[in-house]
């Protein structure tokens, strides 16, 4: 039966190998919609192929074992670009490779991520929360107590997206608390906090956020904002929420890779990247916000309107995740391994 | 005298066996055919999902992947067969040679050392030396774990074997090659052919050691899978299962009834 | 671990004996060069120190055996203790390996005995039965079983359906599902062996001890189980061994609640922690228990003989 579809298939993929070269994309799940991958390789004639990754830690660890030089661009959040290129992962170019570059929107120019973006593009940035579903629970969703210390409603019922970065970074801003901080009693607090939430969770899980609330194993999850509008979109009765005491922000950049095998052909995609109208296509499908000026025509009402993408006039600042040194880092590590031991 | 035999509730643990193992492929086998875009609602029945799975919008992906799958495990079913025929000769007709005890320890070592750790493994070696990770460390890696796989039966038939068989050719001034060729390798074929076979379901079947030795825009149809399941079971995946059960089922029906009559003759 | 035993009957056929070593030569070639010198390797990772964020430094180091067994408290400047926290996760992977192993051989051992007293004709068919699941892919397998268990799926509903339950049954995300998820893995590992073994036992020696009266179950226990013993420990470490590093069935089954000794080590290499050396040290550690229940069967096959 495998041989008899693999046969079926050899006439379907002889056609994209066109002599213009390939482009290797290091992606999240989920991220880019097949019709922008589609159009980009009819303009160009290069071949897309795309491998994706759930974190980006894992991200990271797979580059790190190996895998650099064989890739052309990935999407690290912003304080992944900061690693990334404190490891000398990053090539670099110039702002006259890139035709588009100044279609970038001025707030996303001159980022501490990546000063002057040398190395990143915008890609699309969002908030990391969490949605609840209305149908199981009808009471004020404003605060992250929800997550943290749920009500009775939600209990058991909870899923965390199984990324450290966020999960400590979330829990700090619930205790009022800096990122990497080293205060001995705040960070005991902090994890006798998370041991104590923990039981009221059901899962932990990133790729699956979204699916369990659509499927209803969750009534409650950590989730990004676009992720919670898709899940609204299918179906599910879920609404986002801006919590009182902050949340995440965070922007995932496109980067040129060092040792890119397909550098040419990364910086037309980066570029394409950032004309409007394909943006306008990525985040009609991703439900997040771009980074480029000029892509609202493109929009689709429902994405220009959700209420994922336009937080309530009194809601707070969204905070970035921080980027600790390794003693400290190390105290994170260990306050998360006690968490999942 | 069938007292010693029977045991009451044998039959019923044995029914409730087959139903535990049944149960989830059967219901996943059942939602493939369902119309309906959601797993959890029933829409009618549909041949929709199949349809999608060669012709949906992922379907170059699991093509490309099917195919890396397929050739992946017939080079490494191969290779490993040749190897294991090799090792067995040595090992069941080879006498006592020296370092007999560990050869047999070696043949058996990817069967002792956890998957997880076989794959830790080989990611440290392949990075420090810097072979670049690709089709070619996972077809080595396919190739080094399947050697066990396809050594038992091979091994297993070769015991089997009076040796007076080759000894009588060798008696009539057949060459070794041509008693071999000629006699002892007609006679393992049952055993070669079946080495090769579960070679070849081992290979096509292996998630984790792949996903640790694969390299950039290479993937098998398990570790594609794994990137769709991870997100929630879709009826593409459902409908793609119930291919890979029918291929499975159709290729261990082949291997029983090679070994059936293999062990009919001599 | 059956076929061609060191124990074979060598001195006659030794046909080939001129050639055993150049036909050993690609065994030793591609396990040894790709699989036992990258174990080695990993050895010698597990004692260097480590480079923050993944990747190691060539420096000796005892830092990863450290942070395994002693613990200094949050900050690191409290007295040495045991550390307890990955022995815990080693402990409780164990206890779902053995768990999942004693659920096998519930099921498994009166399912290999039914099969290996039919006639032969039937028995084929049987076993054949028991076997096709197991050739689906493992992830395809354990996702299926999840579909099935999970609070709106379709057992739930069956169950409520006739009336049995009244809510559905919290399975997923319970170590009861992970447990399961094991037991329906490797279930088909346990049956095999121990089939093998009952199939070449001599009945004759049952009948003998029936014949003196012996009751059915005497006649198994003290008459049948010491003969084919070897075949239900083959049976156990096959379910034990791949379930104690098992990764798919916590991960996909458990929710990731937990860490498992699989996904500890996974944490180490593709996670967030990136310590090469501590993941290398797990899996020194992992494999030194599995190499001592092997030399526990190499014993107990030993004392049969």
């Amino acid at each position: 039966m495998k041989q008899l579809r693999a046969l079926a298939l050899l006439p379907l993929m002889a056609s994209p190998a066109l002599a213009e070269g390939e482009l290797k994309l290091y992606h999240w799940f989920e991220y880019i919609p097949q019709e922008l991958v589609d159009k980009f390789q009819s303009e160009t004639g290069i071949a897309v192929t795309i491998d994706t990754f759930d974190s980006n830690e894992a991200m990271l660890a797979s580059l790190k074992a190996g895998k650099i030089g064989q890739y052309d661009i990935t999407v690290p959040g912003d304080y992944m670009v900061e690693i990334m290129a404190g490891e000398g992962l990053l090539d670099t170019f110039e702002p006259a490779e890139l035709p588009n570059f100044g279609n970038i929107a001025p707030q996303w120019l001159d980022v501490p991520f990546d000063p002057g973006r040398k190395s990143s593009i915008p890609y699309q940035w969002g908030s990391t929360a969490f949605a609840v579903n209305r149908d199981v629970y009808q009471g004020d969703i404003n605060s992250l107590t929800i997550l943290f210390d749920p009500p009775e409603e939600l209990k058991g019922k909870i899923n965390m997206l199984d990324s450290q970065g966020e999960v400590l970074a979330l829990a700090s801003i619930y205790m009022g608390m800096p990122q990497c901080n080293t205060d001995r009693d705040q960070l005991k607090a902090l994890m006798d906090m998370l041991l104590a939430a923990k039981p009221h969770w059901a899962s932990f899980g990133s790729d699956t956020a979204k699916d369990v609330l659509v499927s209803g194993d969750a009534a409650a999850g950590m989730i990004y904002n676009g992720f919670s509008a898709k899940a609204r979109a299918e179906g599910a009765n879920v609404e986002y929420a801006y919590p009182k005491e902050g949340f995440v922000v965070w922007m995932d950049n496109a980067v040129l890779l060092r040792d890119a095998p397909n550098r040419e052909n990364a910086l037309k995609f980066l570029n394409f990247l950032l004309d409007p109208e394909n943006a306008g296509t990525l985040t009609n499908y991703t439900a997040y916000t771009a980074g480029v000026t000029g892509v609202e025509p493109f929009l689709t009402e429902e994405i220009r309107n959700s209420p994922e993408n336009n937080p309530p006039a009194d809601a707070p600042n969204g905070s970035f995740v921080a980027v600790c040194d390794e003693a400290t880092q190390k105290l994170y590590d260990a306050i998360w391994t006690n968490l999942k031991k | 005298m069938k007292g010693v035999r029977h045991f009451p509730g044998f039959l019923a643990i044995t029914l409730v066996c087959l139903i535990v193992l049944y149960a989830p492929l059967l219901v996943v086998t059942v939602y493939s055919f369902n119309g309906s875009t959601s797993i959890t609602q029933w829409g009618g029945f549909s041949w929709r999902w199949y349809i999608d799975v060669f012709t949906g919008p992922e379907a170059p992906r699991f093509g490309l992947a099917a195919r890396n799958s397929l050739t992946i495990a017939v080079l490494a079913a191969t290779a490993a067969t040749i190897i294991a025929t090799a090792a067995s000769l040595a090992m069941v007709r080879g006498g006592k040679f020296r370092g007999r005890n560990a050869s047999f320890a070696l043949i058996n070592l990817p069967l002792m050392v956890p998957e997880i750790v076989t794959a830790v493994a080989m990611l440290i070696f392949f990075t420090m030396i810097g072979i670049k990770t690709g089709y070619g460390t996972i077809l080595i890696a396919h190739i080094a774990f399947c050697i066990p796989f396809a050594y038992l039966p091979i091994a297993a038939r070769l015991q089997g074997i009076e040796p007076f068989y080759e000894e009588a050719a060798r008696d009539l001034y057949a060459s070794r090659a041509r008693a071999f060729a000629h006699v002892l390798l007609p006679l393992m074929a049952p055993g070669v052919i079946s080495g090769w076979l579960l070679a070849f379901i081992i290979s096509l079947d292996d998630f984790i050691i792949t996903n640790f030795v694969k390299g950039a825009g290479m993937e098998t149809l398990p570790t594609a899978i794994f990137g769709s399941v991870k997100q929630g079971i879709k009826p593409n995946i459902m409908a793609i299962s119930t291919l890979m059960l029918l291929a499975s089922a159709s290729l261990v029906t082949l291997s029983w009834l090679i070994n059936r009559k293999g062990q009919r003759s001599p | 671990m059956a076929g061609a035993g060191p124990s074979g009957k060598s001195g006659k056929d030794a046909a080939w004996a001129p050639l055993a070593l150049p036909l050993m030569l690609p065994t030793w070639a591609v396990i040894g060069f790709f699989l036992l010198l990258p174990v080695l390797l990993m050895v010698v990772y597990s004692f260097l120190t480590k480079e923050f964020r993944g990747g190691v430094i060539w420096e000796f180091s005892l830092a990863a055996y450290d942070q395994f067994f002693i613990s200094r408290g949050l900050f690191g400047d409290e007295p040495a203790s045991i550390e307890w926290t990955y022995i815990g996760i080693f402990w409780r992977s164990l206890w779902q390996a053995a768990v999942a192993t004693g659920l096998c051989l519930l099921i498994g051992f009166p399912t290999a005995w039914f099969i290996a007293t039919r006639p032969p004709a039937s028995r084929s068919i049987w076993l054949f039965l028991v076997t096709i699941p197991y050739w689906v892919n493992l992830l395809i397998r354990t996702v299926s079983l999840k579909f099935l268990i999970r609070d709106n799926g379709p057992l739930n509903e069956f169950l409520m359906g006739i009336g049995l339950t009244s809510g559905p049954l919290p399975l997923v995300n319970t170590n009861l599902a992970v447990q399961l998820g094991l037991f329906y893995s490797y279930l088909p590992f346990m049956v095999l062996p121990i089939y093998a073994a009952v199939e070449r036992y001599n009945f004759a020696l049952s009948e003998a001890a029936a014949d003196l009266y012996a009751s059915r179950w005497r006649t198994l226990r003290e008459i049948t189980l010491p003969v084919v013993k070897p075949g239900i420990i083959a049976g156990c470490l096959l379910v034990f061994i791949p379930s104690l590093g098992a990764f798919l069935a916590p991960d996909l089954l458990g929710g990731a609640k937990t860490f498992m000794i699989g996904s500890l080590i996974d944490e180490q290499f593709k996670g967030s922690q990136g310590n090469w050396p501590f993941g290398a040290a797990i899996s020194v550690i992992l494999m030194s228990l599995v190499l001592l229940s092997l030399l526990f069967y190499a014993r107990a096959q030993r004392s049969q003989k």
